[in-house]
């Protein structure tokens, strides 16, 4: 390590170990519009212990354009990153981020590797069995993505022998063969494979939630379209170990006080809002009985 | 993880095996057949053809090989037809076979330079020309010793085939997929598909050892 890095390296500690110090005492340090005063909570809380540890532990995609992408400057860029940085910022602490990928969500929560998980993680009853969901903070559909001079498709109907590209193990890609039973299915293990095979005409639609595909229309405006109406709801939720019934309360009130105070807004049009122009209400938070 | 997640999707992890079991048998293939010619044309006398296979080996084995497929699978389609029509098994399949070449390659090289130098003199001396020399006199003795660094190169392909899964191609990496989604359970099938890589590669290694000890030399 040069010295150069070293005192790159203190310079950090030392700034984390203050705002780990501010976020004990007064609230003069306070940042952000809405923040308000740290509010305490009871010995032995999920929210104490983050707080007595200084940062909040997300797990967030990476290559997720739009709502959690890690940009050649390092740092992790999206709506999900948002929503996290706001909780952490509830919480008074900072937030670290971890790369989830699908196949790792569930595990991070439950070994704990992560306090929370906001990585377009839709709810669904079969993750409810293994993980608890607060919100959803965000609503999204599946859709299709077509080549921009491709005029012959123009929804799921017209998919039959068509070559439909999506991410194996994904839940949109389950859903294409009963909404397009005669479309031919390829499946890669990212959505930026997909769009390069669409590009080279090996594939001749994209399909996934609407979210993700305008994150891949971001990157190539001139080369890709999104086409037709959505066909399913896909609810984003922020995922946590299963049981913790006060830290979902917490959880679920931080997205009601952040969609009440306009940070959610100015999130999302700051993230989302790059790439499209009618940006959805707050969904409303769904308490449910988690079994 | 429960054991139910592996037993209820037995259909989906056999039909994963066959995939691997089909990208390793003609992966392996492949790659003994072109690992062979580079192999050859590395001893050779002929500068051009020397030069070539060293590239050719260097640039290889130094590619990582999800890097190598994804060129291969998504680049050279740019060319146009008919390239751009290949299935993506016939991507998998070339990756493998193309990337493990390089690494038959330097193993059978090691076996032609244990063959004693007197063995290809002996075959020149009596009119042999330099294939011929090859293929019968040399490349027979150097096969036997490099039964073992072979079988290492057989099993890392079983293993390595698990690229195919990143590129369409339904192997036991593939369908796990399916299983992790399915059920939630990721640890459960991921054991599931160590399990089913574990039942071709042990034999492998087993028909490698009888292999070894039928060809041996006796010193």
């Amino acid at each position: 390590m040069t010295s150069r890095n070293l005192l790159r390296t203190a310079a950090g500690l030392a700034a984390v170990a203050l705002a780990a110090t501010a976020c004990g005492g007064s609230s003069a340090l306070d940042s952000g519009d809405g923040a308000s005063d740290k509010p305490s909570f009871a010995a032995g809380s999920t929210m104490a212990r983050i707080q007595q540890a200084g940062v909040l532990k997300v797990g967030t995609k990476f290559d997720q354009p739009l709502y959690g992408e890690k940009g050649l400057s390092g740092d992790v860029e999206g709506f999900d990153v948002e929503i996290a940085r706001l909780i952490a910022d509830e919480l008074g602490v900072k937030p670290t981020f971890t790369e989830a990928v699908s196949k790792n969500r569930e595990p991070f929560i439950q070994n704990g590797n992560v306090d929370i998980v906001a990585a377009t993680y839709t709810i669904n009853d079969k993750r409810k069995l293994v993980v608890d969901f607060a919100g959803p903070y965000y609503v999204t559909g599946q859709s299709l993505m077509v080549r921009k001079d491709d005029d012959t498709i123009k929804g799921k109907d017209d998919l039959a022998g068509k070559k439909v590209c999506s991410v194996e193990g994904s839940t949109p890609a389950e859903r294409i063969k009963t909404e397009a039973p005669k479309a031919v299915i390829t499946l890669f293990d990212t959505y930026g494979k997909c769009a390069t095979a669409m590009e080279n005409k090996q594939v001749d639609a994209v399909t996934t939630d609407e979210a993700i595909l305008l994150g891949l229309v971001s990157k190539k405006p001139d080369a890709f379209k999104v086409v037709g109406d959505t066909f399913s709801e896909e609810p984003y939720g922020i995922g946590l170990k299963k049981g913790d019934q006060a830290f979902r309360d917490f959880l679920n009130d931080t997205l009601e006080k952040i969609y009440e105070d306009g940070r959610w807004e100015k999130a999302l049009k700051a993230t989302v809002g790059k790439v499209q122009d009618d940006l959805p209400k707050p969904p409303a938070v769904d308490r449910y009985t988690a079994s | 993880m429960q054991l139910s997640t592996i037993t209820d999707n037995l259909d989906l992890y056999l039909e994963g095996f066959v995939g691997t079991l089909q990208l390793t048998a003609l992966g392996a293939l492949g790659s003994l057949v072109l690992g062979t010619v580079l192999a050859t044309m590395r001893v050779s006398p002929v500068p051009t053809l020397r030069a070539g296979a060293t590239v050719y080996v260097e640039t290889l084995r130094n590619c990582p090989l999800p890097v190598l497929a994804v060129l291969l699978a998504f680049g050279l389609p740019k060319l146009g037809e008919p390239i751009r029509s290949f299935s993506f098994f016939t991507w998998a399949v070339l990756a493998l076979a193309l990337y493990h070449a390089a690494f038959v390659c330097e193993a059978l090289r090691s076996g032609v330079n244990a063959v004693a130098p007197g063995q290809g003199e002996a075959a020149r001396s009596i009119g042999l020309t330099f294939p011929q020399t090859m293929t019968l006199v040399v490349l027979p003795q150097a096969f036997r010793t490099v039964v073992p660094p072979l079988g290492n190169i057989l099993i890392a392909l079983t293993k390595n085939s698990a690229v195919a899964a990143t590129i369409d191609v339904t192997d036991i990496t593939n369908q796990t997929e399916f299983v992790i989604n399915d059920t939630i359970d990721p640890l459960a099938a991921l054991a599931g598909a160590a399990f089913f890589y574990l039942l071709l590669t042990l034999p492998t290694g087993l028909l490698v050892g009888r292999l070894e000890r039928r060809t041996a030399f006796s010193r």
